[in-house]
């Protein structure tokens, strides 16, 4: 016997789908196409001469050295904020599932950054690291570490990789903590009295079981990562010291926004998506196997 | 990008519908996009107000929309979006585009000329309107705020390493002579610079009388390359990067960030904008003086003079001619020796007209703030020549980038003064060659 609801009318699943088709086509389609458009064009800042170009943008930017030097950069930052984030989130996570007393404070806390802005973020941390006046710089130049930014390549990517991973950690956390109390407390128990001790239990049983929400995390933070950190270091290092923490969306941001490049900046998103897409479907292909629904 | 600029438009064209909505009545508005926050802004308040008040057909409405680049862009989408604002404040590395853009911009010269107003370009000084003329001499945007660049010296560490601080290098190897004692003194850092880009290559160009690029620092046309890599150059920053090695010069960053480092006592000497003396007046806790900024003394024809930075006003082109007048009249108001010379005496920007700066000296404001009058000495050193007038770069922002890039390359010991210049002039010949394709 047939259990699914079937719709009667011809038009009313098109008309129940259509506000999210529309929402999809105006904010995601159309910018998108415009931005595939204008990636072939060549204009001045106040589009009064505008030449279509076919491929141009696109080889100038591969011909360019520091445009290509900016992958690995990329490369190296994404994957570090990925990890780190997710890790870290994991490991809150799980110990604030375990708590007791105060676990609604514990929570509120830790979602707390995720109400903060990028810029903000990244303003906060440099406070707190400034060469000159900051806190931390001062505890770590009386244990005898130097640290400056501003010209140490590996401390401004640190700072960077820092400041967005605290921006995300929140979000990641409050996937895996409603991931680990959707896992049936019968099994922890029944490994409990198996003798299996914590680690145990969350290797072979909460860790596998969490895999769904892990995945989802994983493309998320990867998007994340290439796309929403822009803001951070603009605020924080302005892609320097060199180019040393010039991610491709900051390149993005600044060509276009800051310095009125926009084909050459409709260019560089073209690029940054196409890139995100074919990491997404890599995701879905050959990582999503090994998740367990 | 398109998704963000798009937003942009909707933005700002929704806000000019709402401004149609209500400028039905008699008095036409005349909004006014500026980029000036703080002290600065409640200023730009009160002198719009004080127009206002002088009349009653036109009502100028400041609004602040985020800093220069932001401005400058919401401004430009606006345009596009068809309802761009009457006036918006542009910072002089816009004035290539803005320049370039013909079809977009009123012209300064034209509307005051049509509008009959009195305007008279020589009562600018030589410096600020050089920069933002075009090569026939015709005033393009008007003046608002400039500032130029000036070496700040903190009395109490010189006294301290026994330098006599009334007596401030002049020169940049007597520079290195005082950071040397101020080292042996166990002063923490001796010398950094705040806008290493326009401090330390633009305006030390000008200063030294050698080319910062062809075809007159651009003023001849869209074909220019970057000449910035010739000896002169090459030795100076060559000096910064070994002092840098021995402990003199400091890199603190590339923007205003080197400033606090000053401020806060760390840096006994900095080469920065004439418009941080308020800041340092507010937050330095010892001694401090402003000197003129050194130079090579074995360089002919230096010290030339310095160039500005700071911004001007543009008028961009409207629909509703009714505006014009008003903004002509503004514009009359806003160039009045007594506004300028407030201006100039409550923010630290530089007078620009001969008028307001007589009016400063008269009231006696140099006098009680010494230090004050060295920008607009160094401004007007001598009359500008083709190296001194300004720079007239596209892609002037992706080009400041590039060489602060590369600088930052030789102060952490990667590169040799003469490869980062050579590569920084390359690139940027690269983004000049773009910027010459998109308006030619």
């Amino acid at each position: 016997m047939e259990k699914r609801v079937v719709f009667r009318s011809s038009w009313l699943p098109y008309a129940l789908v259509a506000p999210q088709l529309a929402i999809t086509l105006v904010f995601f389609f159309w910018p998108a196409s415009q931005a595939l458009y204008q990636s072939l064009l060549i204009q001045d800042a106040f589009a009064s001469k505008t030449q279509f170009v076919w491929f141009d943008n696109f080889v100038d930017l591969f011909e360019n050295a520091h445009y290509l030097a900016s992958f690995k950069v990329t490369a190296v930052f994404s994957v570090l904020v990925t990890f780190i984030g997710l890790a870290l989130a994991l490991l809150l996570a799980v110990f604030a599932d375990r708590i007791l007393r105060g676990a609604k404070f514990y929570k509120t806390l830790l979602t707390l950054p995720y109400a903060v802005a990028a810029a903000v973020a990244a303003v906060l941390w440099v406070f707190l690291l400034n060469p000159t006046l900051g806190v931390i710089t001062h505890f770590l130049g009386r244990l005898g570490y130097h640290w400056d930014y501003v010209l140490d390549a590996g401390q401004a990517l640190t700072l960077i990789v820092i400041a967005a991973v605290w921006k995300q950690i929140s979000y990641n956390f409050l996937f895996f903590l409603a991931g680990l109390q959707s896992i049936p407390k019968s099994l922890l128990e029944a490994a409990a009295i198996d003798g299996a001790g914590p680690a145990r239990r969350f290797w072979t049983i909460a860790f596998p079981l969490l895999s769904p929400t892990t995945f989802f995390l994983l493309v998320v933070n990867v998007v994340y990562a290439f796309f929403d950190t822009f803001a951070i270091v603009d605020a924080a290092t302005s892609g320097g010291p060199v180019q040393a923490t010039a991610i491709l969306v900051f390149k993005v941001y600044q060509d276009g926004v800051q310095a009125l490049d926009l084909n050459g900046s409709a260019a560089q998103s073209v690029v940054l998506m196409a890139i995100v897409i074919g990491l997404t479907v890599i995701q879905f292909r050959f990582v999503e196997r090994k998740v367990q629904y | 990008m398109g998704h963000r600029f798009i937003r942009l438009a909707c933005m700002a064209s929704a806000l000019a519908f709402a401004c149609a909505a209500t400028s039905a009545q008699a008095v036409v508005e005349i909004h006014w996009w500026h980029s000036m926050t703080g002290a600065l802004s409640d200023k730009v308040n009160e002198i719009a107000n004080k127009f206002n008040a002088t009349q009653s057909e036109y009502k100028v409405i400041p609004v602040y929309k985020g800093q220069y680049d932001e401005s400058m862009t919401a401004a430009i989408a606006a345009y596009r979006a068809g309802d761009p604002p009457q006036i918006v404040q542009v910072f002089e590395v816009g004035t290539a585009t803005m320049m370039a853009a013909k079809g977009a911009v009123m012209p300064v010269y034209q509307l005051m000329a049509e509008q009959h107003q009195p305007f008279d370009p020589k009562g600018f000084l030589g410096a600020v309107s050089s920069y933002y003329s075009d090569t026939s001499g015709h005033l393009l945007s008007m003046p608002f705020n400039s500032s130029t660049q000036v070496l700040y010296i903190n009395d109490d560490a010189f006294k301290k390493a026994g330098l006599d601080p009334s007596n401030p290098p002049k020169t940049w190897p007597e520079l290195e002579k005082d950071a040397e004692k101020l080292k042996a003194s166990g002063q923490p850092c001796e010398f950094t610079t705040g806008w290493q880009s326009w401090v330390q290559l633009e305006s030390f160009s000008a200063w030294h009388n050698v080319p910062f690029a062809s075809l007159q620092n651009g003023f001849g046309g869209l074909g220019t390359k970057l000449e910035f890599n010739g000896p002169v150059q090459v030795r100076h920053i060559q000096n910064l990067a070994d002092w840098a090695k021995k402990g003199l010069f400091t890199y603190k960053g590339r923007k205003d960030e080197p400033l606090a480092a000053f401020t806060s006592g760390e840096c006994a000497m900095i080469t920065t904008s004439s418009g941080s003396y308020a800041n340092i007046k507010a937050n330095s806790k010892f001694a401090w003086r402003v000197a003129t900024l050194p130079y090579y003394s074995d360089v002919k024809g230096a010290p030339q003079n310095t160039i500005i930075g700071g911004a001007t006003l543009w008028v961009l082109k409207q629909k509703n001619k009714d505006v014009y007048p008003g903004i002509a009249k503004f514009f009359t108001f806003l160039s009045s020796p007594e506004i300028q010379a407030d201006w100039h005496e409550s923010t630290g920007y530089v007078p620009i007209t001969l008028a307001a700066y007589d009016l400063a000296r008269k009231q006696g404001f140099y006098e009680k703030n010494p230090g004050t009058d060295i920008a607009i000495k160094e401004l007007s050193n001598k009359p500008p020549t083709a190296n001194s007038r300004g720079l007239r770069l596209g892609n002037f922002v992706q080009i400041r980038n590039v060489i602060d890039e590369e600088l930052e390359s030789v102060w952490s010991g990667q590169k040799t003064a003469k490869q980062a210049l050579d590569s920084a002039v390359k690139r940027g010949n690269e983004q000049l060659r773009r910027f010459q394709k998109a308006n030619q």
